[in-house]
């Protein structure tokens, strides 16, 4: 198996495939979003709990490849607790990573998608989960679709 | 120098190349196929000394150009055994070929009629009859697809209560492009005919891979792809009865089309001139036709043969696989070239990104093809379709590469 390849599957995202956290509806949700990845079909739906500004909790449902399940996952257990903004900002660093394959200094799971950048095709299927949060966030009703973003 | 056989990977300049390290096993047929030599010739050919806009030219450029194309419609008719090449409308691909007719015959609809296409329908024929219907009050309906992995084909049965004398069109497909099964199209366009209602097929899965004679199959329309059939991207056909065509409404308006033009109006030509207002794709017409005359020299019987082989042997050594689901036909069924399949365990987008680093290209997805998948209970299958070039060698390549895939990730 080639380097890229190893590189794309690392153990934590084949983790997070295997053993997804958060996974399921949330019976408290106050938020709903729908993403959909038109090109390949893969589908996410996140359930909030927003206190305030605030994600108190949130879960995840869905369907995909394991790159769009894994990161779903993984989200979930970096966005719990956090503020709108705070989010907003870890997308921000998320999206660098897997667009340029750049790591943040700080240790952080979100590194293990970088070498998601050197398969382009598969950048959308990392993004899903983080726009549907996105979405239901902004209480945007509009299902979160990967081909309206630029990734 | 004609095609043969025993060394038909050589007319493929694509074919010889490698991928990560790997040879190329190029499995995506049924989402395009590769370009002989022969077809990329005539391009060439035609860009470098008969370039010119067709039709009214006076110049020698233009009427060697003129009888190239004209030559090619002609070409294609043969290929398909139209009764008269003005039957034959040059369009961009099946997609354009369908839209052309649902829009015209949208027109001529009103509600209590209805359009009737199958579950199986990729979205080029199935979204432009949903406009067709929003757009004129008809109702649509569906022919349903029977078994849990669609292994029953179409329902024929169900023809006795669906085809009733309201439907005015029945659309359906030749070939599914996700299951792969073949549909009798001649029984369901006589079974139309009995009801009075059109006939279209969308052959762009079909047209390539076998013989192909419209007036056995007394169809009233037919679409379908060039580039699926060795030819270039961008050129398609529809084909249309010549009672019919002169009677449909223009699609698209402008030059070319029109006998008389007045400030108040204008008159239309008669097919298929109506139907391809401004400059047509010449050029790709024209490597079309030499596509045609690849298939037909390679014999459309053998090219029919030797893809549905592959695919039988596809689908035995694929079936061996743990946790595989094929969809389509089952063993005994007659299956065209192409396999498609689920593991529980892994995605198909996953399967199609390490089977790459194989230097195997499949296609993994839905295939166009939204409601079906549903149907199924699936949300994506992993595509491996063939063509005249493909090898058994090749099938054991994919299967050692599934093997992997799968072993990877039922350790990781």
């Amino acid at each position: 198996m080639s380097g890229d390849l190893t590189e794309l599957y690392q153990q934590v995202i084949l983790d997070h495939n295997k053993r997804p956290r958060n996974r399921g509806k949330l019976p408290t949700a106050n938020r709903v979003a729908h993403g959909d990845n038109p090109s390949c079909g893969d589908q996410c739906s996140v359930y909030l709990r927003l206190d305030g500004d605030r994600i108190a909790d949130i879960s995840f449902d869905g369907s995909g490849c394991a790159i769009s399940q894994a990161s779903a996952s993984l989200m979930t257990t970096q966005v719990k607790g956090k503020t709108a903004a705070e989010v907003e900002a870890l997308y921000e660093q998320f999206h660098h990573i897997v667009t340029t394959g750049e790591t943040p200094e700080e240790i952080s799971d979100l590194a293990a998608f970088a070498g998601v950048h050197t398969f382009p095709a598969r950048i959308k299927c990392a993004t899903l989960g983080w726009h549907a949060t996105r979405n239901a966030l902004k209480g945007d009703p509009t299902p979160a679709t990967t081909e309206k973003h630029t990734d | 120098m004609p095609p043969s056989w025993s060394n038909l990977r050589a007319d493929f300049p694509i074919l010889h190349q490698q991928v990560h390290g790997k040879p190329l096993v190029y499995l995506d047929n049924a989402a395009t196929a590769q370009k002989p030599r022969a077809v990329i010739d005539a391009l060439v050919r035609y860009y470098e000394r008969d370039n010119s806009n067709v039709h009214r030219g006076l110049h020698a450029l233009s009427m060697r150009a003129t009888d190239a194309y004209e030559g090619a419609r002609a070409r294609v008719a043969k290929f398909i055994n139209a009764a008269d090449p003005a039957e034959i409308i040059f369009t961009r691909g099946t997609t354009e070929g369908i839209n052309i007719v649902s829009r015209s015959v949208a027109a001529t609809l009103k509600p209590g009629d209805v359009i009737l296409c199958t579950e199986m329908e990729h979205h080029s024929n199935l979204v432009p009859w949903q406009q067709a219907a929003r757009a004129s009050g008809a109702t649509l309906r569906f022919l349903p697809v029977l078994g849990a992995d669609a292994e029953g084909g179409l329902d024929l049965a169900a023809l006795d209560t669906l085809l009733t004398p309201q439907v005015k069109v029945f659309a359906f497909t030749h070939i599914s492009n996700t299951l792969g099964g073949i549909n009798p199209v001649a029984e369901l366009c006589r079974r139309a005919r009995a009801v009075g209602a059109l006939s279209v097929i969308d052959a762009a899965q079909s047209i390539g891979h076998g013989p192909f004679d419209v007036r056995a199959i007394g169809a009233d329309y037919v679409a379908f792809s060039g580039h699926k059939m060795c030819g270039p991207t961008g050129i398609g056909v529809l084909y249309g009865h010549r009672a019919l065509l002169d009677t449909l409404a223009p699609d698209e308006t402008g030059g070319g089309m029109v006998v008389t033009v007045d400030y108040a109006g204008a008159r239309w030509k008669p097919a298929p001139e109506r139907f391809e207002a401004g400059t047509p794709n010449i050029a790709d017409a024209i490597a079309l036709a030499a596509a045609c005359d690849y298939l037909d020299a390679l014999g459309r019987d053998e090219i029919a043969r030797h893809d549905q082989a592959l695919a039988a042997l596809a689908y035995e050594k694929l079936s061996a696989l743990p946790g595989i689901r094929l969809i389509g036909p089952g063993r005994s069924g007659v299956r065209s070239g192409l396999v498609s399949f689920a593991f529980a365990e892994v995605h198909a987008h996953d399967v199609v990104t390490f089977a790459d680093e194989d230097g195997i290209a499949l296609r993994g997805g839905h295939h166009c093809n939204q409601p079906l998948m549903r149907k199924l209970g699936l949300t994506s299958t992993t595509r491996a379709s063939f063509y005249v070039y493909n090898t058994e060698q090749e099938i054991d390549v994919l299967v050692a590469s599934l093997h992997r895939i799968l072993k990877f990730f039922a350790t990781s």
